[in-house]
């Protein structure tokens, strides 16, 4: 029973993780059609950001204020990409994986340059450093806290799309990007500010995986398939699809993990197939006119 | 003018190993072994409009069966090498079917998971791959009696080899069926009402294009005598998806251009330049800026309009 | 087909401009010796490789970069830890840099991937890489290590538990690849030999994003876990398992990279007390560690582990053989067998080969603990003399199959 419970959480917490590192990935593709193929760097830089100024114990700075910083930096990062590189590709998709990918190697190398090749921690806010008692187990707290945080994006930008003059168009530019220019989006600005905050989602869920993940090189190529896998399995350009495929896959890598180790290569994998196979276009993407 | 410098290139690559070194033969092996994937890959991402990262699934699996049926059954090169192509078809055929079923992101992620799960199918089944340990021991085809153990017996195969296969490819592409092909790639909805079966279209290229990359495959693990689930990694098939749209998707050379830029990048340049993958990464970063349409066609541009100006 | 040709030739220059060299000339006995260095500088596994690099060269310099009188060049190659590009860079090594020998690989399964080409050429090779079956079944007879089997040092850390700990029963956790099922194959091998009990085996993959799933699964009775996880991956099982108070419970001890110096110096107080074992220590106590740990600090503010001991050794064994040849590397067969037969005392102790090119030297069970501030493995116990068959009767051992996920086959597993 005890087994199951701690499962269940672990699937939680994991799938909240997702969430954060997929929800920047799918807002930008989502928008603007590209897959950024650099969301896994920008994730792992926010981590590392984020471990370094942590590292120097500086009152004041905590991991929530780390996170803000990690966030703005790597937002900044995204919006020189997106502006100087992307920009010169619409309609070139070729373009954009060589250069997602390229700018993806150039972050990966410069951070094992920068932080050196051994993995470094990410402390645990004080606050939540105790553990939670499950019956005779301890479960970290930190993790439920990031449930809470996934939950709280969210609904943060669940509120952002429907509720704010931003997300108006935001959605127009997804729904019909023609029809939205000629009503007078200005659609350029609009992409750069989406990507940003794809960017910035992805470079503070770098500082609040960091407790769990901790940074260490390699960790961008562990984590893009896990972004792609949520975004293609709840559905392009759906955040709801987005949200509630993060749970599903933490909870298959959880329990795939444990009960079905021989597959636990590919468990996460499946369902994906599954899915697309019967409905290309997602659990909740709707397919584009 | 032009087949002239077409013939001297030819007998500069068939005459390489007179004046060139060991180290140089071999890398000129690799080339040409990434530059077969790379054209097969173009087939299904240039000419076919679908993007894979999972093109390195049938690489590794036409060598993984070329080792076993070699090494663990003792069976004859040859015969291997037949069944290593026939098997690997067989699969792209299964997959192809299945993974057809999506375009664009989605295509890419089944090929993607695809290869996955026979990366980790490698590192699990121990009885039949070896895992982790790979699979040693393996000999060197040996047609008609010649040996090919020699870095330049080796070249001339390949050489050899990557020839027939650029012309396959190169006629595949220019037939009828690959103007249809490029017309599906282009537009699919006016094909699709115009009578063309658009999925039947897709998947013979990607069968066919899994069939040549199951001839790089046999390439491969003759040449390194040695296979390891590697072979089959995610970043095996972003290299190849690389070369190919750094070196100009939709072109022949392209892809040639592309492989031979990141394997002299990885395998010569890493010895002089510690940060190669930055390098690389940068070189992309240029490639997009400047011909971002892909080496080859970019310099043919280029090319075209330095002649617009001389008139 | 006009385009066509064109692209073609453009394509092919590229290939033909690579081809203008020619083999470098022989170099006669008076020349350098030139020695190439097979690390990973780029990728996950890059920490261990840049130390690897770092010690070599520390070595040579305070030599002059001179041995046996004899100058030395050091060629480092990058490759990458990926199998092909370490044969690759090998076949660089020996074809275009005519070296008289090889240092490293750091990867088991880069050794394999180069197994049949040092035969062929008949490069001597000083390996870092665990591979076992390389000194055990397919034995190379260009082959010397070091370092140590993977399992050489697991065998002695089964039998500290089972005799000096006293445990009955326990948990092995290890990445699911060679190196990690080998050392638990041995683990498992001595400790149920003793009279104990593995009750539970994990291998996750690799590539694993996050350990809370396993950390879940296991079996809060066992009386201790055995950590097989190299690198970046113990570091986080190791934060996890803390974390999720599991650490009062089943004690942790573990194989010689679990809590390698270059990871220990990341970690806080989750990791004292900590058991380990390994062929090295920073903290051993001899002449040539106490000078080697102390500039190596000095150096680079922080202490050598597991891959900077690893080449430092070596080059002190290539340095043995070399005076034992009076620096004639270029007699091959003479340089082998002066390297097998050395018998020299190094930072990690005395070290010598057995019939296959395997060390036989020190292990040494450490322990954690804080010391002028930072967290540095204290020796607590010595076996000396541990050879990759430990205490079985070799023939015995290699009729055996090799070491693997299911042999010796798990007997006492619970569910």
């Amino acid at each position: 029973m005890q087994f199951w419970i701690i499962q269940i959480l672990n699937s939680l917490a994991f799938g909240g993780i997702l969430f954060l590192l997929a929800s920047g990935f799918s807002l930008i593709f989502g928008l603007q059609r590209i897959a950024n193929l650099t969301h896994g760097s920008f994730f792992m830089l926010g981590s590392y950001i984020g471990a370094s100024l942590l590292r120097e114990h500086t009152p004041g700075v905590d991991l929530w204020l780390a996170a803000l910083m990690a966030g703005l930096l790597v937002a900044l990062l995204g919006g020189l990409l997106e502006r100087l590189v992307l920009r010169r590709l619409p309609g070139n998709p070729l373009g954009q994986v060589l250069v997602t990918l390229g700018v993806a190697f150039i972050i990966s190398d410069a951070c094992l340059v920068i932080w050196g090749g051994d993995p470094i921690p990410v402390p645990t806010p004080r606050a939540v450093a105790r553990p939670v008692i499950v019956g005779h187990f301890a479960f970290p707290t930190y993790r439920l806290v990031v449930v809470g945080i996934a939950i709280a994006v969210a609904i943060s930008l669940h509120l952002l799309l429907e509720r704010t003059r931003l997300g108006a168009m935001i959605r127009a530019g997804v729904d019909d990007m023609q029809i939205a220019r000629a009503v007078g989006i200005r659609v350029s600005v609009l992409f750069t500010c989406v990507f940003c905050l794809g960017a910035g989602i992805a470079g503070a869920a770098g500082v609040l995986g960091g407790p769990i993940f901790s940074a260490y090189p390699g960790l961008d190529a562990d984590m893009l398939p896990l972004a792609l896998i949520v975004v293609i399995l709840g559905g392009v350009g759906s955040l709801a699809g987005a949200f509630i495929g993060s749970f599903i896959i933490g909870a298959i890598y959880t329990f795939g993990s444990t009960l079905f180790p021989d597959v636990a290569y590919f468990i996460l994998f499946l369902p994906m197939i599954v899915v697309i196979a019967y409905r290309p276009e997602g659990l909740f993407g709707r397919s584009r006119a | 003018m032009t087949r002239l410098l077409m013939t001297l290139a030819v007998a500069a690559l068939i005459a390489l190993p007179a004046y060139a070194g060991e180290f140089y033969i071999n890398l000129a092996s690799q080339i040409l072994i990434a530059a077969v994937v790379a054209m097969s890959l173009n087939l299904l991402v240039g000419y076919g409009g679908l993007t894979s990262l999972g093109h390195a699934a049938f690489v590794g699996f036409s060598a993984y069966v070329y080792a076993w049926l070699t090494t663990k059954l003792g069976i004859g090169n040859g015969v291997a090498s037949v069944s290593a192509l026939a098997a690997t078809t067989a699969l792209a055929c299964a997959f192809g079917l299945v993974a057809l079923r999506a375009t664009g992101l989605s295509f890419l992620m089944i090929t993607l998971a695809f290869s996955q799960i026979l990366w980790g199918l490698a590192y699990r089944w121990v009885s039949v791959t070896n895992g982790d340990n790979g699979l040693s021991g393996i000999t060197r085809l040996a047609p008609f009696g010649t040996s090919l153990d020699s870095a330049a017996g080796f070249y001339w195969a390949t050489l050899g080899v990557s020839f027939i296969a650029f012309l396959a490819i190169a006629a595949f592409a220019n037939s009828p069926f690959g103007a249809t092909l490029r017309g599906v790639r282009d537009e699919p909805r006016r094909m699709a009402a115009l009578g063309h079966n658009v999925h039947l279209i897709r998947w013979i290229t990607f069968v066919y294009s899994g069939f040549w990359a199951a001839v790089a495959g046999l390439l491969y693990v003759n040449y390194n005598k040695y296979i390891h689930p590697s072979a089959l990694s995610i970043a095996n098939s972003a290299e190849a998806l690389l070369g190919v749209i750094a070196g100009g998707s939709g072109t022949l050379g392209g892809p040639i251009a592309g492989a031979a830029l990141i394997t002299i990048l990885k395998n010569y340049a890493s010895a002089y330049i510690e940060r190669w993958n930055m390098l690389l990464g940068f070189v992309f970063l240029a490639i997009v800026l400047i011909v971002p349409e892909g080496i080859v066609p970019g310099l043919q541009r280029l090319v075209a309009r330095r002649g617009d100006r001389k008139k | 087909m006009r385009m066509t040709r064109r692209n073609l030739m453009q394509a092919t220059a590229a290939t033909v401009l690579t081809g203008f060299s020619g083999a470098r000339a022989a170099a006669d006995s008076s020349g350098p010796i030139r020695v190439g260095l097979l690390t990973v500088k780029t990728g996950p596994l890059a920490s261990g490789g840049i130390d690897m690099e770092r010690a070599l060269v520390m070595y040579l310099k305070e030599r002059n970069n001179e041995l046996a009188g004899r100058k030395i060049d050091l060629i480092v190659a990058d490759t990458a830890g990926v199998p092909a590009t370490a044969r690759t860079k090998t076949q660089e090594l020996v074809e275009r840099d005519n070296v008289h020998c090889l240092i490293g690989p750091l990867a088991a399964f880069e050794a394999l991937a180069i197994d049949d080409y040092i035969r062929q050429t008949k490069t001597p090779t000083l390996s870092v890489a665990a591979a076992e079956d390389m000194t055990q079944r397919h034995p190379n007879p260009w082959f010397v290590r070091g370092t140590s089997t993977s399992a050489q040092c697991a065998h002695p850390m089964a039998d500290y538990c089972a005799k000096d700990l006293k445990f009955k029963r326990m948990i092995t956790i290890a990445d699911d690849i060679a190196y990690g099922q080998e050392m638990c194959a041995g683990f498992q091998r001595v400790f149920e030999g003793s009279g104990g009990k593995i009750i539970q085996k994990l291998f996750p993959p690799l590539t694993a994003p996050d350990y809370g799933a396993y950390v879940a699964e296991l079996k809060t009775d066992a009386d201790g876990i055995f950590l097989g996880l190299a690198g970046s991956n113990g570091f986080r099982f190791l934060r996890q398992f803390v974390e999720y108070g599991l650490k009062d419970k089943i004690q942790p001890v573990g194989g010689m990279t679990a809590l390698d110096e270059a990871v220990l110096r990341n970690m806080g107080d989750e990791a004292l007390g900590i058991v380990t074992a390994c062929w090295y220590s920073a903290e051993l106590g001899n002449e040539l560690n106490k000078k080697f740990a102390s500039s190596f600090r000095k150096q680079f503010s922080y202490d050598p582990g597991f891959y900077a001991a690893a080449t430092y050794v070596e080059a002190a064994v290539l340095e043995a053989a070399l005076k034992n040849v009076g620096g004639k590397i270029e007699n091959k067969d003479a340089f082998m067998a002066a390297l097998r037969a050395t018998n020299v005392d190094t930072v990690r102790g005395p070290v010598r080969f057995d019939e296959f090119g395997n060390v036989v030297g020190n292990v040494y069970i450490r322990k954690v603990t804080r010391k002028d501030g930072r967290l540095v493995n204290s020796v607590i116990k010595t076996y000396p003399d541990v050879s990759q068959f430990w205490t079985y009767d070799p023939k015995q051992f290699l009729a055996n199959p090799v070491y693997s996920r299911d042999f010796p086959p798990a007997k006492n597993l619970e569910n």
